[in-house]
């Protein structure tokens, strides 16, 4: 069903007068569900474009996920307790899990996961730029989980809203379970803060480092954004980057008094006239260079992504060799 | 690299508590039912967010076509005597 629709929607010089007449159909009934904030199911009809972006978007949403699980197992053995230990792996696998709800919503527009997975082990695929940096000290999981899950939050949490439902459903389910990693990570610079000066500036350090990657998660100024404005047309994106950074800053500029800490930024300030949370510049060709791949742990994160991918062949074999014995045995047994 | 193992897509349902019924929470790929089961589990019930669960292979479900929205599914038009609020001399009326 999904590929006839697919078909469909194909190029215009392909199309019987039937099909084109179909696909008007379905752009008019498209345009309606826009105008109204209703929303899009997988069996719906769709522009091909519209299609594009989701595939796009939705599947780096789910590599940053499952990439971003490798900063933190870093210190899973070495975390100070039990206990972190504990939260730590939850938090790990919390991550994988919302790489996979994340793969099952891209799926539903036609994409398999094999050829997601695939792109990501060949390097042809993109994910966030944070998860290139490096994991140095213990802090830093303090600093992931209070920043960069923080920003992360504010991204994801007006995506519930987004027009594709399965998008939706899924950022829905991911935002009710990442609270709690940035509260873990809050409580984790809280009590380094109240520590030992050494401690203290352990997080302090971390602070610092994470402060201007977290900030440029959100992705390129807005006249630097070139998708945004189509994205927010079809209701996908529903605040722009600046926007949505300008919050996270404000935020961030409130809890590090709690924290007892400051962030790396003397130009943090309210604008009271736009009435928006205003930051300094920011390196955006450091950006680009860590999206291009030339960041500081890029090559490492795909190396073990691959290493973990090839490693865990065997189990999905077994598993598939297992499952064709049963079949078959079923078979003759019936 | 392995090649593509093409395991079959399963949704899943899950049943939050005794006395409710099994509502759909995603879909997940594998080799069979017993994995389908326990990959589910991992994935869709970490927080206690279920009792039961069932998974469905996705090739099994029928589903009505969302082209045909205006045929297949009655017009509700000028039928509001389905509705207890189309009935209003009784209001007023105790228990009723």
């Amino acid at each position: 069903m999904e590929q006839q629709l697919q078909a469909v929607s194909g190029a215009a010089a392909q199309q019987s007068p039937e099909q084109q007449a179909d696909a008007e159909a379905g752009q008019a009934y498209f345009d309606r569900a826009m105008a109204a904030d209703s929303r899009i199911e997988p069996r719906d009809w769709m522009p091909d474009a519209y299609r594009r972006t989701l595939v796009r978007q939705i599947s780096q949403h789910a590599h940053s996920e499952i990439i971003g699980m490798q900063p933190e197992a870093n210190w899973i053995t070495r975390a100070p307790s039990l206990k972190r230990k504990a939260i730590l792996m939850a938090k790990v696998q919390d991550e994988a899990g919302h790489g996979l709800y994340l793969y099952s919503a891209a799926e539903t527009l036609g994409t398999s996961r094999d050829e997601m997975m695939g792109q990501l082990v060949a390097g042809k695929a993109r994910y966030s730029s944070i998860f290139n940096y490096p994991t140095v000290t213990w802090a830093d999981m303090g600093a992931i989980g209070w920043m960069v899950d923080g920003a992360a939050i504010c991204n994801q949490v007006p995506l519930c809203r987004a027009s594709f439902g399965p998008y939706g459903r899924a950022m829905v389910r991911v935002c009710k379970e990442e609270s709690f990693h940035q509260r873990q990570g809050f409580e984790i610079l809280l009590e380094l803060a109240n520590g030992t000066p050494a401690q203290k500036q352990m997080a302090q350090d971390a602070v610092n480092r994470w402060y201007a990657p977290s900030l440029m998660m959100f992705g390129p100024p807005d006249d630097d954004s070139p998708n945004s404005k189509q994205s927010m047309a079809w209701n996908i994106k529903r605040f722009s980057n600046d926007e949505l950074r300008s919050r996270f800053v404000g935020m961030m500029a409130e809890q590090v008094k709690v924290l007892g800490l400051s962030l790396p930024d003397a130009e943090i300030r309210f604008n009271e006239e736009t009435k928006k949370w205003e930051h300094g510049a920011l390196d955006w060709d450091e950006f680009k260079e860590v999206l291009a791949g030339r960041g500081p742990c890029n090559a490492q994160r795909m190396e073990r992504r691959r290493e973990a991918h090839e490693g865990g062949a065997w189990v999905r074999e077994a598993a598939t060799a297992y499952a064709a014995k049963m079949a078959a045995k079923n078979e003759v047994a019936a | 690299m392995s090649e593509s193992l093409g395991w079959p897509l399963w949704e899943v349902f899950v049943r939050s508590s005794r006395g409710l019924s099994h509502v759909h929470a995603g879909s997940l790929h594998a080799p069979d039912a017993a994995m389908a089961l326990r990959n589910a589990r991992d994935l869709y019930t970490r927080r206690n967010e279920g009792v039961s669960i069932w998974v469905v292979p996705a090739d099994a479900i029928a589903a009505s076509d969302p082209d045909s929205k205006g045929s297949f599914f009655e017009s509700p038009q000028g039928k509001d005597y389905r509705h207890a609020t189309y009935y209003v001399k009784s209001e007023g009326v105790k228990h009723l």
